[in-house]
């Protein structure tokens, strides 16, 4: 049986662990509260540009902007994938990264090549030391970021689709249902998927101005901005949930573990008192 | 006062305002424009440059930049990037980024980078005019 010195210093340093993890749980209950906040914020902007987008690609034929039409041949298809920058948060980077490696080999066996976009430091260390090509990383921007990190990601991908690198984009994040549900998302960026025909036709007659193709290629570049935007903060607001949940059972695990100890704790010491208490009677009768 | 049109201005971080106005106008791709309650529906991109709305007969102005704007004959819904009121502009910040613009625009020779100085000096420029402006209209202290 352990000594009972070691079974204090156990049950102290299970102790300090438990406040450890009781404090980063309520940082990050502190950080979701943030994060929740700003994708309700986000949400009347990213819904409004979905809304005159789809309205507006309603009206026009594909092939009319490059960021619409299909390429007849994908000879390789570009991965962004946003995980968080610390780990501590249960399986939920491990989980996106088993996403989008699957989704990589599932293109990988139709030939096709495939070209990744790393944001935050978990997926980028992981790639990295793996035979992946990646065309962008944007390691350690997860801790505070604002619409401009969606502006610069957007631009290159962009940039890096019109010069043909790339010919399908995929978004691979973490999306937030609920304190308990977070889930791997794989959404297609580009090209822009067009709203599905529900044959009324557009439902409004606006005046355009300059026109449809003109208006469209302002808004089209900026739509894949707000979905990587959105992308972005809903794997921040998963994460700090993912983060809360596992620091609640690491804290209840804490508490199991020194009871456990207690418990031992008290049976070596009542061993030690009764083995004690023999010695001095086994000695008293001896001087009898 | 009958006749007013709903003013909604909304960004990535915030919902900037939500008013009932006079009247607004903005900085279309080509060229500004006014709208007024009852407008045909209208949809536009906005340049940089600062927009305006009269309430209570005071002219108030906003700073915007890459947008758009859904206009119904009853509401105006402006979509940007950025957009700040004019109280909220910092004067300092801006003259700054004036002049850092000014001088990149000096060095630079490369086409991307120079673009990219260039749309910064022009943010520069429109949020110092939107503060002149609205401070001499008096919706705004200096």
């Amino acid at each position: 049986m352990a000594s009972f010195r070691e079974i204090q210093r156990k049950i102290g340093a299970v102790k300090k662990t438990k406040q450890i993890t009781k404090a980063m749980n309520m940082v990050a209950s502190a950080k979701l509260r943030g994060a929740q906040d700003r994708i309700e914020r986000f949400k009347p902007y990213a819904e409004k540009y979905y809304e005159i987008l789809s309205d507006l690609s309603a009206r026009v034929d594909p092939g009319i902007h490059p960021l619409l039409e299909q390429r007849d041949e994908v000879k390789s298809v570009g991965i962004i994938l946003v995980t968080s920058d610390k780990g501590l948060c249960g399986a939920f980077n491990s989980n996106l990264i088993n996403t989008c490696t699957k989704l990589a080999k599932e293109k990988a066996d139709q030939g096709k090549e495939i070209k990744l976009f790393c944001v935050g430091k978990k997926c980028y260390d992981f790639f990295r030391r793996r035979k992946f090509n990646i065309l962008e990383a944007y390691p350690e921007v997860m801790g505070s970021f604002d619409f401009q990190l969606a502006n610069d990601i957007g631009t290159k991908v962009i940039n890096s689709y019109l010069e043909q690198e790339m010919d399908e984009v995929q978004l691979v994040y973490g999306e937030f249902y609920s304190m308990v549900k977070q889930v791997p998302r794989t959404s297609q960026v580009l090209p822009v998927v067009q709203a599905e025909d529900t044959g009324e036709g557009p439902q409004s007659e606006y005046l355009f101005e300059p026109s449809v193709e003109g208006l469209l290629a302002e808004i089209l570049p900026r739509y894949i901005k707000v979905q990587v935007y959105r992308g972005l903060l809903d794997t921040s607001c998963s994460e700090h949930a993912a983060r809360m949940t596992a620091m609640d059972n690491a804290t209840r695990n804490c508490d199991e573990m020194v009871e456990k100890l207690t418990l031992a704790y008290n049976k070596a010491r009542q061993a030690a008192i009764t083995s004690e208490l023999m010695d001095i009677v086994g000695g008293a009768e001896a001087l009898r | 006062m009958a006749n007013l049109i709903k003013l909604e201005i909304v960004t990535p971080d915030r919902n900037l305002m939500s008013e009932d106005v006079e009247y607004v106008g903005a900085p279309g791709v080509s060229g500004e424009f006014g709208v007024l309650h009852n407008h045909t529906p209208f949809l536009t991109a906005l340049s940089i440059g600062s927009l305006f709305y009269k309430k209570e007969g005071r002219k108030y102005y906003v700073f915007v930049s890459g947008g758009f704007t859904e206009v119904t004959p009853t509401k105006v819904s402006i979509l940007a990037e950025v957009a700040e009121k004019a109280e909220e502009i910092s004067l300092e910040r801006a003259r700054k980024a004036r002049e850092r613009a000014e001088q990149r625009l000096q060095q630079e020779k490369e086409q991307i980078d120079y673009a990219r100085a260039k749309s910064a000096m022009a943010r520069a420029m429109y949020r110092l005019k939107c503060r002149d402006e609205a401070v001499s209209a008096g919706t705004c202290s200096m």
